[in-house]
């Protein structure tokens, strides 16, 4: 079957006042029907620019893709004109954010909002978007739906501003719903709820997810593939299980080591030495061998991206077997 | 690398680079004018009465035959004198005021702030005319109103500064810390409200020179002989159409200073802004 | 005393005792809500010298609120504070500012926590200047060593805050927490907005600092994998209550509050292969405006008997320095 979603060779970079930023170079990245992919990474290195590019939403004009093709269901997105990607964002590629505030207007209500969503794109009647409004509240499993649709978004809580926003992402059954770290700002328990959510939501509509995050405990609980990155490269990309189960790239090596987790083992936690460099100024070859615990002479040539095991590839000269 | 960066930014805006060429123009003829003034501003001469512009007067006479350009460049002087007195009387109280009715808010707030609003309640030219009344027509007397009228403004903005300056944690640290009400106001809360502070007063010397010549244009202002720019546009105003040169001059001259002060004090809240909001 | 335990011979550095802390809300804008939030309720403990006291919760339980009371950031509204055996809440200005001395905060927000026009090293010293310790040139030795000693090169001490990344902002607020040497350190989600990589290296600069200078932490935090790393007892707080306090080892092992055990459960576990035996709770986190009769907690319990919507539980110690405050354990 073919991926519903294929992005091949994207770069994506930055006029800044410091000079031309490369956000994102070279990603390939493969996405199944029905599956929830995770683009790993910690900040600085290219995730959320990678979901910005595919819905062609960089800032302009400083943001631009200089290369690459995102292919969905066979179309370039890249090559998309203005009104042909408008058609497709919010309505077969949907997108949520980190801060539900960002997407809603706080002088509207949120069922009205919601209901801008499904007359444009659904071109439904009011008075059947307000049914179906209704229905999508409860979905998302927001108490009452039909006194919410009233409401405005400072009345309600961070964890159903985050259900409203995941309601007007699925209102028109997208085929891709990018999830640009949905549950970093909520609570431990309503980030459950709302993991749980996109999960149960996923089998019912059939939806693939593209999930960005920083958190590996959030893509062990639900992604079946993972992708990370750094510096704007892609460095690692597995199945979840053999991901965890073995780590190739001395980054995520590094990472897992570096996290505390209950029940764990005793002992210092060995954090990776260093900080992230500048975009502006990356070493030359590997960008991470300067923090590296085995980084040698090889590593001033930026390594190969290649297939160690099946499934499993690394930019890496020596990954970890 | 972090102090000199908005230097740099200021100095690529070419329209601030401008203000500031006309402002260091100004005063370059401020503090050598009398050297490069041909003639004795003050002394009349009866024979030259509204000769136009020529080779022996470049700016050519007044009504009494005073050199014109001497009296431009002297009033350079008096100009930015103007504008520093003036920013100041306006600038050190009105800071004082801002600062402790934002820090301490309350009723302290309440009653400066309604003390302030009763002062903004009045159109600034119509103040500063009812200051002078009382003092006294004179130059200094302009300077006083001009700036008593001026510091609710300065109140507001440093006010609003403290505000939200107030709130942020490096400043409740201090408190933390052990750092006394004095140590904070003065030792960080003052230095991080400055910028504004710093465009405004740019701002405030053009918006002062103006007040004070339309006080004098009032004749409320400097009194003859003193080549006050102002001054010297009223006395223009009766001949514009026999003798133009008598007005245009001194009132190019204020216009080029204001312009460059402007010009200047919009860029550096360009320059000082950004670098602000990153921080 | 709540957790000072019978059988150790540690002495309570801080003790609260009933502490509680409301804020009165105004009308604002267009909402019409008055009313009190109850952000810290009848809150007793100890904290023991030389542990690290870890508080843990959601947003709206009060952690932070009764982290500042308890340093006296904040006066509360009724209750006391002990500090070293005084009356926190009687200290006068002088003693006050002796106490400042002894107790320290490490914030969130390393961005926000450093005045930006000023020089790390001016920051670092400024504490010994309110407090007149030491002459000038004494003053700057110990910044040199106070820099080096959080894992920053003294040369580093001319540039300003924006020079530095999040992780080596924090080094700097913690040097600066350090310069008086503090027997007590508030450390208030110190790792929180820090990526992943740095949080590890904080976090060990943390437990070696407690280690050399026989430090007090206590440690607030919303990430229980961060908490059980680095504390020795935990209590977890709900609605301004405290809910349940032991000692790490059983808590994490065992917890026995519903609560507790939802949190535990909730946490993502970056393990792809374990079972997930999630409890999911049912509503949103509540606010501290309105809480419940009863136990606070009980709106969202699926244990809960008719008991719990009237009586408030109060803690009760269940084993050797564990309590807890439910009806149902």
């Amino acid at each position: 079957m073919e991926p519903v979603l294929e992005i091949k060779g994207l770069k994506t970079q930055f006029q800044s006042k410091g000079g031309l930023l490369t956000a994102v170079d070279g990603m390939d990245l493969s996405l199944e029907r029905g599956e929830t992919l995770g683009l790993v990474g910690e900040s600085g290195c290219g995730k959320s620019v990678t979901a910005l590019s595919i819905l062609q939403l960089l800032p302009k004009p400083a943001g631009r893709i200089a290369a690459g093709q995102i292919l969905f269901e066979g179309r370039d997105l890249v090559k998309m004109s203005a009104a042909e990607i408008r058609r497709i964002r919010g309505n077969e590629i949907s997108m949520i954010f980190q801060e539900p505030m960002t997407c809603l207007n706080p002088v509207y209500t949120v069922g009205f909002q919601i209901q801008e969503v499904l007359r444009k794109h659904r071109q439904m009647s009011k008075r059947e978007a307000v049914s179906e409004t209704v229905s999508m509240l409860g979905l998302v499993g927001i108490p009452e739906p039909a006194a919410r649709i009233d409401d405005y978004p400072h009345q309600l809580s961070g964890g159903m501003r985050q259900r409203i926003m995941i309601a007007m992402a699925l209102s028109c059954h997208p085929k891709i719903m990018i999830a640009d770290e949905p549950t970093t700002a909520l609570d431990v328990t309503i980030q459950a709820q709302i993991l749980d959510l996109i999960g149960r939501l996923k089998e019912e509509i059939g939806m693939s997810v593209l999930l960005i995050t920083h958190d590996l405990g959030v893509v062990a609980e639900i992604c079946r593939q993972v992708v990370v990155m750094y510096a704007g490269k892609m460095v690692e990309s597995a199945d979840v299980k053999e991901l965890f189960a073995g780590p190739a790239h001395p980054y995520t090596v590094g990472l897992f080591k570096s996290l505390p987790r209950i029940g764990g083992k005793e002992g210092a936690l060995s954090p990776i030495p260093g900080v992230v460099p500048s975009l502006l100024h990356l070493p030359s070859g590997c960008a991470f061998r300067d923090r590296c615990f085995k980084s040698n002479s090889k590593c001033v040539k930026e390594p190969l991206w290649r297939e160690i095991r099946p499934g499993h590839k690394v930019r890496c000269w020596e990954p970890e077997s | 690398m972090s102090k000199l960066d908005p230097m740099r930014d200021l100095l690529r805006n070419r329209s601030a680079t401008l203000g500031l060429a006309l402002i260091a123009l100004i005063v370059i003829v401020a503090l050598i004018g009398p050297a490069l003034a041909p003639c004795n501003p003050l002394i009349p001469s009866p024979l030259d009465r509204l000769k136009g512009p020529s080779s022996a007067h470049f700016f050519g006479t007044d009504s009494l035959g005073r050199d014109i350009l001497s009296r431009v460049i002297y009033g350079s002087r008096i100009s930015l004198a103007i504008g520093l007195i003036s920013v100041t009387i306006s600038l050190v109280p009105g800071t004082l005021l801002g600062l402790l009715a934002g820090y301490f808010g309350g009723k302290l707030d309440s009653l400066i702030m309604r003390l302030m609003d009763v002062l903004l309640a009045f159109p600034a030219i119509l103040l500063a005319i009812f200051i002078t009344a009382i003092l006294g027509p004179s130059l200094p007397n302009t300077m006083i109103a001009v700036g008593v009228v001026y510091i609710p403004h300065y109140a507001r903005i440093v006010r609003s500064s403290v505000l939200s300056l107030r709130e942020q944690l490096f400043i409740q640290a201090i408190g933390h810390l052990g750092g006394s009400h004095g140590r904070i106001i003065w030792g960080h809360i003052l230095p991080n409200s400055l910028p504004p502070i710093i465009v405004y007063a740019t701002l405030g010397m053009g918006t002062a020179v103006l007040q004070a010549a339309a006080l004098g244009f009032l004749g409320l202002g400097a009194q003859p002989p003193q080549p006050e720019w102002g001054a010297m546009l009223s006395e223009g105003r009766q001949y514009i159409q026999l003798a133009p040169h008598v007005a245009a001059f001194p009132g190019a001259a204020i216009l080029f200073l204001v312009l460059g002060f402007n010009l200047f004090g919009d860029g550096l809240r360009d320059a000082l802004d950004p670098s602000l909001r990153s921080l | 005393m709540l957790g000072a335990g019978v059988m150790t011979m540690a002495e309570t550095i801080l003790s609260a005792e009933q502490l509680t802390k409301h804020y009165p809300l105004r009308a604002a804008g267009f909402s019409r809500r008055t009313g009190t939030v109850r952000a810290v309720e009848e809150v007793s403990l100890g904290v023991r010298k030389g542990e690290v006291f870890g508080l843990v919760g959601e947003s709206g339980c009060g952690k932070s609120t009764l982290g500042r009371v308890l340093l006296r950031l904040e006066e509360p509204t009724a209750g006391k504070v002990f500090f070293s055996g005084g009356n926190l809440g009687e200290f006068g200005k002088a003693k006050l500012k002796q106490f400042r001395k002894q107790a320290q905060i490490i914030y969130q927000d390393p961005y926000s926590a450093l005045n930006p026009r000023k020089q790390i090293g001016h920051l670092i010293e400024e504490p010994l200047v309110i407090h007149r310790v030491g002459a000038s040139k004494e003053r700057r030795d110990r910044v040199a060593w106070l820099l080096k000693v959080v894992g920053l090169l003294p040369e580093q001490g001319t540039r300003y805050p924006h020079e530095f990344s999040g992780g080596q902002r924090q080094r700097i607020v913690i040097a600066r927490a350090l310069a008086l040497n503090p027997q007590l350190l508030l450390a208030d989600e110190p790792v929180s907005s820090l990526d992943v990589s740095i949080q590890a290296q904080i976090i060990n600069l943390l437990k070696e600092l407690q280690a050399e200078f026989h430090l007090t932490y206590i440690f607030i935090s919303h990430d229980l994998s961060v908490v059980e790393y680095i504390a020795d007892r935990v209590a977890v707080m709900y609605l301004g209550r405290i809910v349940e306090l032991g000692p790490k080892k059983e808590f994490y092992a065992a917890p026995v509050h519903p609560y507790s055990q939802a949190l535990l459960s909730a946490a993502p576990n970056p393990d792809p292969t374990a079972k997930r035996q999630r409890i999911i709770l049912t509503g949103d986190v509540p606010s501290p405006i309105n809480p419940p009769p009863g136990c606070p907690f009980h709106p969202r319990c699926r244990d809960r008997q008719n008991r719990c919507l009237e009586d408030l539980p109060r803690l009760k110690e269940l084993s050797s320095g564990h309590w807890v405050a439910c009806h149902l354990r």
